[in-house]
């Protein structure tokens, strides 16, 4: 009699039709007891290892396929995948407060002439650049072509002044934990944003709403969410992840011993 | 109506109820601290990466520590005997599963008992492998971590599904969830499940290796 689910099937010894898939797990097993039988489990174990190890190498291979599979995807369902197309989101607290244009404040100071306090609106009032480029996550994944809009730091320092001393900037946030830093040089780059809006919206929450850092040319943990304090300081101060290991110059492909293509 | 429990049949030495418990709880960590690391929905509620991420890596790291100790256990070996070895009657559960037959003979453990416990255990060895080969970025050229991400992330989405078969199964037939509860199970439920476990042979067995033991 024909099998109600049909799949491929062999005669075995007894003339009945017989599935390849258990042939070949019970392959060489007859006329055994409970405890002599087929080391199937053995097989199992270390074939699972094989192709683990096997799964890395291909690794890099696999993971580029399912890239080119995942980025035609217009439904968003590919994000759902591991691995897959979109932003992650990482905070390193259990809540964060929510900010706007009432309470909102950005403070510059440290080594500055004088210390300055600008409101949401003082922000918005002032000169914005838009740059567009991919955003990369030293955890791996990448966003294609993502847009920023906000004033250039630089611009912000020069309205406070900095003073000979300072040679860092510390990058301090309301979450009430995180923390950042970059070098005076690095900090005067234009493509270096103090966003306003993401994505052509203004910075949503999760995304470090109503106004995050943004390095370009870095991994975006240097890119700090929920900014809301940057002091000028004598030296780098290392950041909130730089504590546990990552690179304080995490310039894209050349930093914490990855090779992505630059982003900035 | 239950039979006294004199009448019940012993199935799980407290060892392995012990090695299980310990296993379950460290695999549940796991999971849920893996979906607050990478599903952004639960991300959000969470947050506290560091700390989610530290446990994460702990439970990981002891996920095969309870079974390890737990092979000073008799019963355990005995067990795990059982599970690794396929005999004819496997060959025939499984070809009754593909059939949707209900004529399915097992010993202690059926067919997909035994699939099962090897498949997890050989996942667990290589998500072990690949997750110590993330954390500690510095053993492995850079290759080998996007290779050792690309497994340990789509092997997880693997063992959640095979482990919520797992629990499925487990949530569908109290009496086995008592066996592995209590240590013992009923003898129409042995009937009916594991119709060819020679039981009252292997406890026999058992209950002389240890003996001869002290």
């Amino acid at each position: 009699m024909a099998p109600p689910y049909p799949h491929r099937c062999l005669r075995n010894a007894d003339g009945r039709r017989e599935s390849l898939a258990i042939r070949a797990l019970t392959w060489s097993n007859r006329g055994v007891s409970e405890n002599s039988g087929t080391p199937v489990g053995r097989r199992v174990v270390l074939g699972m290892l094989g192709l683990g190890a096997a799964a890395v190498a291909a690794g890099p291979y696999l993971q580029r396929a399912v890239d080119s599979v995942t980025s035609k995807d217009p439904t968003g369902l590919s994000d759902l995948l591991p691995g897959g197309g979109g932003f992650r989101y990482y905070s390193v607290v259990g809540s964060v407060p929510e900010r706007g244009p009432e309470d909102y404040t950005l403070t510059v100071n440290g080594l500055v002439d004088r210390a300055v306090t600008f409101r949401l609106a003082d922000l918005q009032a002032m000169e914005q650049t838009r740059i567009v480029h991919d955003v990369q996550c030293v955890t791996g994944w990448r966003v294609a072509g993502v847009p920023f809009e906000g004033v250039r730091l630089s611009a912000l320092l020069d309205a406070a002044g900095v003073q000979p001393a300072a040679t860092a900037v510390r990058f301090g946030c309301f979450d009430g934990s995180y923390s950042e830093s970059l070098t005076l040089d690095q900090a005067r780059r234009d493509d270096v944003l103090v966003a306003l809006r993401m994505e052509d919206r203004p910075v949503s929450h999760e995304h470090g709403g109503p106004v995050r850092l943004y390095v370009a040319p870095m991994y975006f943990y240097k890119s700090a969410k929920w900014l809301d304090t940057v002091t000028l300081t004598p030296s780098v101060q290392r950041g909130y992840w730089e504590h546990y290991g990552y690179d304080v110059d995490a310039w894209v492909g050349r930093s914490n011993g990855r090779d992505d293509a630059p982003t900035g | 109506m239950r039979p006294p429990a004199e009448e019940r049949i012993p199935r799980f030495a407290r060892a392995e109820r012990w090695v299980h418990r310990a296993t379950a709880v460290l695999m549940v960590v796991c999971l849920v601290t893996a979906l607050a690391l990478y599903y952004p929905p639960i991300s959000q509620l969470v947050g506290r990466r560091r700390p989610v991420a530290v446990v994460h890596e702990w439970c990981g790291l002891l996920l095969p520590v309870p079974l390890l100790l737990g092979l000073a256990s008799r019963a355990l070996r005995a067990d795990l005997g059982r599970l690794n070895r396929f005999t004819p009657r496997d060959r025939v559960w499984l070809r009754a599963v593909l059939r949707r037959s209900y004529r399915r003979p097992a010993g202690k453990f059926n067919a997909g008992q035994k699939l099962y416990a090897a498949w997890i255990a050989g996942a667990v060895l290589v998500m072990l492998g690949t997750g110590l080969l993330m954390w500690f970025t510095h053993l492995a050229p850079l290759v080998w971590r996007t290779g050792a991400t690309f497994v340990h992330d789509w092997l997880a989405v693997a063992v959640a599904v095979v482990v919520g078969g797992h629990l499925y199964l487990a949530a569908r037939d109290p009496e086995a969830r008592r066996g592995m509860r209590t240590g013992s199970v009923d003898p129409l439920w042995v009937a009916r499940e594991h119709p060819d476990w020679d039981h009252r042979a292997e406890n026999a067995a058992q209950a002389q290796a240890d003996r001869n033991a002290r």
